[in-house]
């Protein structure tokens, strides 16, 4: 073997790592035992510790003499900086970190490479195999705080009990030659331990401890103390970080990283925190990325450009392809620029990398901006945890959330490609679920557990128009088709009695779905022609405010034709200014009532939401997709809400009695449905829509014939329920009939859609004339 | 489907492409070279009038009995040329145009990533998945 050089602390280190392996004083140190766990603890594939062996030469001889070990152990701090292994490496490579072995005490361990710890940590921890010189408590020894860790500490040079102790017993030089080890490479960089605010990366090998001992490196693992001129990507990645050390050790100014990983406290924390969710950004490493951030871009709200990114990531060391992969996955609208939260993502990403993870192929759903808001880039972050709020029962939700992120990316593409104008073609409207949507949509739902305490209920119901409805939304959410008129109708039939929910919470509307200043129920639009032009007009009634909303609702409801239920007939007229005020009014009355409030406000406010519903269909189908988002958005809390009050038999079959009166109610209105019957028969795709329709009708009427007793309870309990029975077959007639009328308005559209087809093929021939 | 797509850069050098590898490669290397001179000639003659007002999408390049040769240009010289089999008589020319406008989205998402140096060949994943999308449905 040619010479090796080593540096001292390399010596020092290689010597006790040595000593550590022989335990039979002989020596020579056999391939197997601690050697073998220590190169297991390396975190290196087989391939290249078998490499590393055969290079140093033990493999000829048998066993590993000194200088082979060394050999060895310098092969590997080659292999995991990442450079190829190769007999001349040894001496060539400059700036080379010092070797990191983590215990193999468990998967945990070995997963966090973690050679740092801040000083807390280190003080002890010794994982296992590393002896106590990595460990460098080099002074802390107040941080003593980790001793119970410890008892994972295998090494029997280590005393686990007292940690504090063992640092004394290193070689008290080491640290300080580690010290001077990662001063050197760091060449210009010396001063950086605690000048320098800018962020820089640590060449690999460096630790920036701002102050403390720098300890190695080795890749990036916990960040010193967090001091503005930090850098070297100390997360260990996923689960717990050793950020969460950090703030104790801000204190130490001589934090002394081990080398021994996996620090046992941060394995222990590790463990306690979420790892399942590997990708998750902990507070502390997502403070640390916004503290560099700000050293970019002191406006949080501001974009980073590409250049100061690229320059920023280039200092990781990572190759130019990794990062160029990292950036296609954080940046999520494809701008060029990276906002905080895309900023964070990337960060993190890179972290994860350096320390041994791969990247994913698609950004991992924690590490999504969860909303494109270009306003307030800030809170996105704080939008996954309300998203994902407790409150719904319903499987839509939770399917929304991944939706959103995904239909988030469909749109960034189709507006950039609306940016190159000669490219013709049709861009849909972004519809971005902005923050304000969001918010309305998260007051909905907290307002919906406020106000009605059996929210949380995730009720099965058995009424199938339900269950239909949250598939259809859920199967919207997975779909990200784009202005295809099926999958739209089909969460069109859904949707009003879901949005109808939604607006019982809020009298607000969100901000996307359509005012509804509609004009009476449509009609139906005979002419194929007509139905564009129609939704064009639509189009332009809803840019109308939400403040005439209730207007419209209000004038809405008396264009309706007369009830089934004439005894109903003051009742509507009666409640919907009522409902327009809101759940919260009804509500407000005593909290016996609240479970059929909950419904008063429900279904008679279904009218509104059916009004609008309404108008969003006769928008143009082009936007459908879009829209469907907030008005599937809207919908799940409403859906939700929905099965939640749905908890007693009444309720449910006040829901299910509604759909049913609907299908009676349609019969009065003769001339709307029958076109629509007409059509349904000749097209097949909206069987389903017919079949769900049926459906409903069929279960509803299967209820209604048991609905008349169950009012026969006592007091004016009874009254109340059938008062509330009463509205929400009212709104039921009216959102059947809007249905049908929508559902005529789609065959037409498709009708001519079809037309359009058959003369383009017609046309095609000529096309390459 | 898309048996072969080039990216091909202004000054006629390739950054990417990728054909079915069932396929002899060669030939559909071949094919792209030779359309380029196609292209130019498409490019020169609509760029009589203003750039603005040439059309990206250049259209059918030239036919063989077997395949069939699509071409769009950006406003940047960088060409896209796209093999189709010509036995997928289902291939509308709409269709064709949405590959290419895919085809286009992609790669200015490539071009906005500050890691890539324009010149440089084209390794991003996005783009390799959507091509291959490109390749393996029938579109």
């Amino acid at each position: 073997m040619e010479g090796l050089t080593l540096s001292d602390a390399e010596q020092k280190y290689y010597s006790d790592l040595f000593s550590y392996c022989d335990i039979e004083s002989t020596k020579k140190v056999a391939a197997n035992g601690r050697v073998l766990e220590l190169f297991r603890a390396a975190q290196l594939p087989n391939d290249v510790v078998l490499q590393i062996m055969e290079l140093c030469g033990a493999t000829r001889l048998g066993y590993f003499g000194r200088s082979q070990f060394y050999i060895a152990l310098k092969l590997v701090a080659v292999a995991q900086s990442g450079f190829p292994l190769r007999v001349e490496s040894i001496n060539t490579v400059k700036d080379l970190p010092l070797p990191r072995f983590v215990a193999s005490k468990n998967e945990q361990e070995s997963r966090h490479a973690a050679s740092y710890s801040s000083d807390s940590e280190n003080q002890g921890s010794y994982s296992g195999v590393i002896p106590p010189p990595p460990g460098r408590g080099q002074v802390k020894k107040g941080s003593v705080s980790h001793d119970p860790v410890q008892p994972r500490t295998s090494a029997d040079q280590q005393e686990p009990a007292s940690p504090v102790v063992s640092p004394q017993q290193s070689p008290p030089t080491s640290p300080h030659t580690w010290r001077k080890h990662n001063r050197h490479p760091s060449g210009g960089n010396s001063e950086r331990p605690l000048t320098g605010p800018g962020p820089f990366w640590s060449p690999f090998g460096e630790a920036q401890s701002g102050s403390s001992a720098g300890d190695a490196v080795w890749s990036g693992h916990s960040p010193p103390p967090p001091q503005e001129n930090w850098v070297s990507f100390a997360d260990t990645p996923p689960t717990s970080t050793l950020l969460t050390m950090h703030p104790a050790s801000v204190q130490d100014q001589t934090t002394v990283r081990t080398v021994a990983s996996a620090t046992t406290a941060n394995e222990i924390r590790r463990q306690s925190s979420s790892y399942d969710d590997p990708w998750k950004i902990t507070d502390e490493q997502r403070q640390y990325y916004v503290n560099q951030f700000k050293t970019i871009q002191p406006d949080l709200n501001g974009f980073i450009p590409g250049s100061a990114a690229k320059e920023f990531f280039t200092k990781s060391k990572l190759p130019i392809l990794e990062l160029s992969h990292i950036w296609e996955l954080s940046d999520f609208d494809k701008d060029g620029a990276l906002t905080l939260d895309e900023f964070c993502a990337a960060f993190h990403l890179v972290v994860a990398r350096k320390n041994g993870y791969d990247l994913p192929e698609k950004l991992p759903e924690s590490l999504m901006p969860k909303l494109i808001d270009l306003e307030d880039s800030a809170d996105v972050g704080d939008q996954p945890g309300e998203v994902g709020y407790s409150g719904s029962p319903a499987e839509a939700p939770p399917s929304k959330s991944p939706s959103m992120p995904s239909l988030n990316q469909t749109w960034p593409e189709l507006n950039q490609s609306s940016e190159d104008t000669a490219i013709v073609h049709p861009v849909p409207i972004r519809m971005t679920p902005s923050k304000i949507h969001m918010q309305e949509m998260e007051l909905k739902r907290t307002g919906s557990d406020h106000t009605n305490p059996t929210s949380p209920l995730l009720v099965k119901t058995s009424d199938l128009s339900e269950e239909s409805k949250i598939n259809s939304s859920v199967k919207f959410a997975s779909g990200n088709t784009v202005a295809d008129g099926y999958s739209s109708s089909d969460s069109f039939t859904s949707d009003p009695e879901q949005l109808g929910n939604n607006v019982t919470h809020q009298r607000s509307h969100s901000g996307t779905s359509p005012d509804n200043t509609a004009p009476p129920p449509p009609p139906p639009r005979p002419q194929p022609s007509h139905s564009r032009s129609s939704s064009l007009d639509m189009n332009r009634t809803f840019a109308v405010t939400t403040g005439q909303q209730q207007a419209g609702v209000v004038a809405h409801p008396p264009a309706v034709p007369p009830r089934p239920q004439p005894s109903q007939a003051p009742g509507p007229v009666v409640h919907r200014p009522v409902d327009a005020d809101g759940l919260i009014t009804h509500t407000s009355t005593s909290p016996q009532q609240i479970p059929e409030q909950p419904n008063f406000a429900d279904f008679s406010q279904f009218e509104v939401f059916a009004a609008s519903n309404v108008n969003e269909e006769q928008e143009d189908e082009a936007e459908k997709h879009a829209e469907v988002l907030p008005v599937e958005k809207a919908s799940d809390p409403a859906s939700s809400l929905r099965v939640a009050k749905t908890d007693s038999k009444i309720e449910e079959k006040t829901a299910a009695s509604a759909p049913a009166n609907v299908s009676k109610g349609t019969t009065p209105l003769a001339p709307p449905p029958k076109p629509v019957r007409r059509r349904l028969k000749s097209e097949d795709e909206l069987r389903p829509e017919v079949d769900e329709h049926t459906q409903k009708t069929g279960v509803l009427a299967a209820v209604l014939a048991s609905q008349p007793s169950i009012p026969r309870s006592v007091g004016k309990d009874k009254k109340a329920i059938q008062a509330s029975i009463r509205r929400n077959k009212e709104t039921n007639t009216v959102l059947a009939r809007l249905n049908s009328e929508l559902q005529q308005q789609l065959k037409d559209v498709l009708e001519e859609r079809i037309s359009l087809e058959v003369q383009l093929e017609q046309l095609r021939p000529f096309s390459h004339l | 489907m898309a048996v072969c797509v080039a990216v091909i850069a202004k000054e006629n050098y390739p950054l990417y492409i990728r054909s079915a590898p069932t396929e002899n490669e060669l030939k559909f290397h071949y094919m792209v070279h030779t359309s380029l001179d196609v292209v130019d000639e498409k490019i020169s003659a609509m760029g009589k009038a203003l750039v603005d007002q040439r059309e990206l999408y250049l259209g059918l390049l030239y036919p063989t009995e077997d395949y069939k040769v699509y071409g769009y240009v950006t406003n940047s010289k960088v060409k896209f040329v796209m093999v189709v089999d010509s036995s997928n008589t289902a291939l509308r020319d709409n269709e064709i145009r949405s590959m290419f406008r895919k085809l286009h989205n992609s790669y200015t998402d490539v071009m906005c990533n500050p890691f890539y140096n324009p010149g440089d060949r084209i390794q991003s994943r996005a783009f390799d998945s959507m091509v291959t999308s490109m390749m393996i449905q029938v579109c």
